[in-house]
């Protein structure tokens, strides 16, 4: 143990600590300001009370803002899910000709085509097709853009699955559907759990597309509502904020501890878009 | 065939292509043909928009809020992305390695849990952070009168990326670290080599193409992010108008749909160039 050592540790727990604080300081609020009897937007050591949480049940959109979140979420998910993985085993599986090209210009297009550089012709085309305020219209969207990287990431993981699997099933006279079904999904179920975690989390936080396709405010999701709540500002809204803050990130942090519990958090490049 | 005929294979493969091509290939191919029309949200341009050729492109490199709104992005980009994240997520995959693994999973996941929290509640948090009326920066520094997100906007925004982003190259690092052997890294102590000579010789070699890479990734998805509107909504005055904020309202609160079509045309050719170079590294690694 050198002085020099020391020093270089003492630095160590230092810079770590101040990199701690740094990420650490702006979630604090999120534990704190939900039960303060006198929120404010600092961090402080709270007046215990749980009358906030009252009072955001209490407001007109609390509740259905997370129940269309759910809604939207649900659907994107299922619907990315569900074709993603009917279109995974079938490009893993099949040599259709000109799959490799396919597959690369999917990959490609998860990056290039993001909402932000296609929501004129996004909303100009829900808009012609009368699909402004339809949630579910809303959630196709959604699922539209997160299918290129959950096909590809789901690939990669039916590619894994062994075929004596399905050999054997077939031999036994198992249909295709029931192959897929009751041999590949259950062996590529970690690849199938990714890919509902990460389209629920990626619909769950999403921004741009509902809040420019659902204008109605009794359809819109938390996303968007906590954008009003904090536009409209005022002090009654900071009993609401925080605690509608907080209700709106449980179900994401749940699903990660899930996920980092049960599969280990797995890396996937790019697999946040 | 595998069992699954080719009339299967493709009925299998048709939901996924159509929800694509509705919803991505035709709007990508969609935004170039409104580049080159004045076709409005509003008015008679809105009934019948008419083709203008490439007026729209000229007119779009020639307005002062596209070229500054660039300049804006270019530096949201390079600090926030290129440099913040990049260091910081290294940093953290370096020295995380020599702490205690509860320190270490502390850290890490809290770096996690800002990556993982919805758009609008980390930018409602760090609006908490900044703001003027009591907020928790004005309360630690003891400075009640600076309205951060108003005075220095941009600073606030790559601050923001910074703590919102980093998770990514953490954990890009955390794993191309994992593959340096520890033979040479021991070599290196044992020469005398300090920390960043070692990092300098020893690691960066071999971890060249995740920096590449990574940095390719998380500068492509800085500059579609739209979470700048949530935070400064592009103010004070243009002041932190990053091209996804101009091109919502010159689109959605402008009407000109024409115009800013012309703007996502740009930045589809900015995302393509990018997307095509991290696309042929990844394959020349593999």
């Amino acid at each position: 143990m050198t002085p020099a050592w020391v020093v270089r540790r003492i630095g160590l727990y230092v810079l770590v600590a101040v990199v701690l604080a740094f990420f650490a300081v702006p979630v604090l609020w999120l534990a704190s300001a939900p039960f303060d009897a006198r929120p404010g937007l600092g961090l402080r050591w709270p007046d215990w009370t749980f009358a906030n949480v009252a009072t955001t049940f209490r407001h007109p959109y609390a509740v259905t803002s997370l129940v269309n979140s759910v809604l939207l979420c649900v659907v994107a998910t299922a619907v990315t899910t569900v074709s993603a993985a009917l279109a995974a085993y079938s490009l893993s599986r099949v040599r259709i000709p000109g799959r490799d090209a396919l597959l690369y210009l999917l990959l490609l297009l998860s990056s290039v085509v993001t909402g932000t550089a296609a929501m004129v012709p996004i909303f100009v085309l829900m808009l012609q097709l009368g699909l402004i305020d339809s949630r579910f219209g809303t959630a196709l969207v959604i699922a539209g853009g997160m299918l290129p990287a959950a096909i590809f990431i789901l690939k990669d993981f039916v590619d894994s699955v062994p075929r004596s699997y399905e050999e054997s099933a077939r031999v036994f006279g198992a249909s295709p559907g029931q192959v897929l079904g009751h041999v590949v999904l259950p062996v590529a179920r970690p690849g199938v759990a990714t890919i509902l975690v990460w389209s629920f989390v990626n619909a769950w936080g999403n921004f741009l597309l509902p809040f420019l396709l659902l204008r109605d405010v009794g359809k819109q999701p938390a996303a968007v509502l906590l954008r009003t709540l904090q536009d409209e500002g005022g002090s009654a809204d900071l009993a609401v904020i925080p605690v509608f803050s907080l209700l709106y990130s449980i179900p994401v942090v749940v699903l990660y501890l899930f996920v980092s519990k049960r599969y280990g958090f797995r890396f996937h490049g790019g697999i946040k878009s | 065939m595998a069992g699954l005929g080719v009339a299967r294979a493709v009925g299998f493969v048709a939901p996924a292509l159509l929800l694509v091509g509705v919803f991505l290939v035709f709007p990508a191919l969609w935004t170039l043909y409104i580049g080159v029309t004045d076709y409005q949200l509003t008015g008679p341009a809105a009934a019948a928009p008419s083709a203008v050729g490439l007026d729209n492109f000229a007119a779009v490199l020639d307005d002062a809020l596209f070229t500054n709104s660039l300049w804006l992005t270019a530096l949201f980009v390079l600090g926030s992305a290129v440099v913040g994240q990049n260091a910081l997520g290294f940093a953290l995959a370096w020295l995380l390695r020599r702490v205690r693994p509860w320190l270490r999973r502390t850290t890490e996941g809290l770096v996690l849990l800002a990556w993982i929290l919805p758009g609008p509640v980390v930018a409602y948090l760090w609006f908490a952070v900044l703001s003027r009326d009591g907020g928790t920066l004005g309360l630690l520094l003891d400075d009640p009168t600076t309205a951060w997100l108003v005075q220095y906007p941009m600073v606030s925004l790559v601050v923001f990326n910074v703590w919102r982003g980093t998770a990514f190259s953490m954990l890009l690092y955390t794993s191309a670290l994992a593959a340096v052997p520890p033979s040479q890294l021991e070599t290196a102590r044992l020469v005398g080599a300090n920390g960043w000579q070692a990092v300098r010789d020893v690691v960066f070699p071999h971890i060249r193409g995740h920096v590449l890479t990574n940095t390719l990734l998380i500068s492509l998805w800085t500059a579609n992010d739209f979470t700048p509107f949530l935070l400064t909504a592009g103010g004070p005055n243009h002041e932190s108008e990053v091209l996804p904020v101009l091109i919502y309202r010159q689109a959605l609160e402008g009407g000109r749909l024409g115009y800013a079509s012309a703007m996502s045309s740009l930045l589809l050719v900015g995302n393509l160039v990018v997307a095509l170079v991290y696309l042929r590294l990844l394959r020349r690694r593999a």
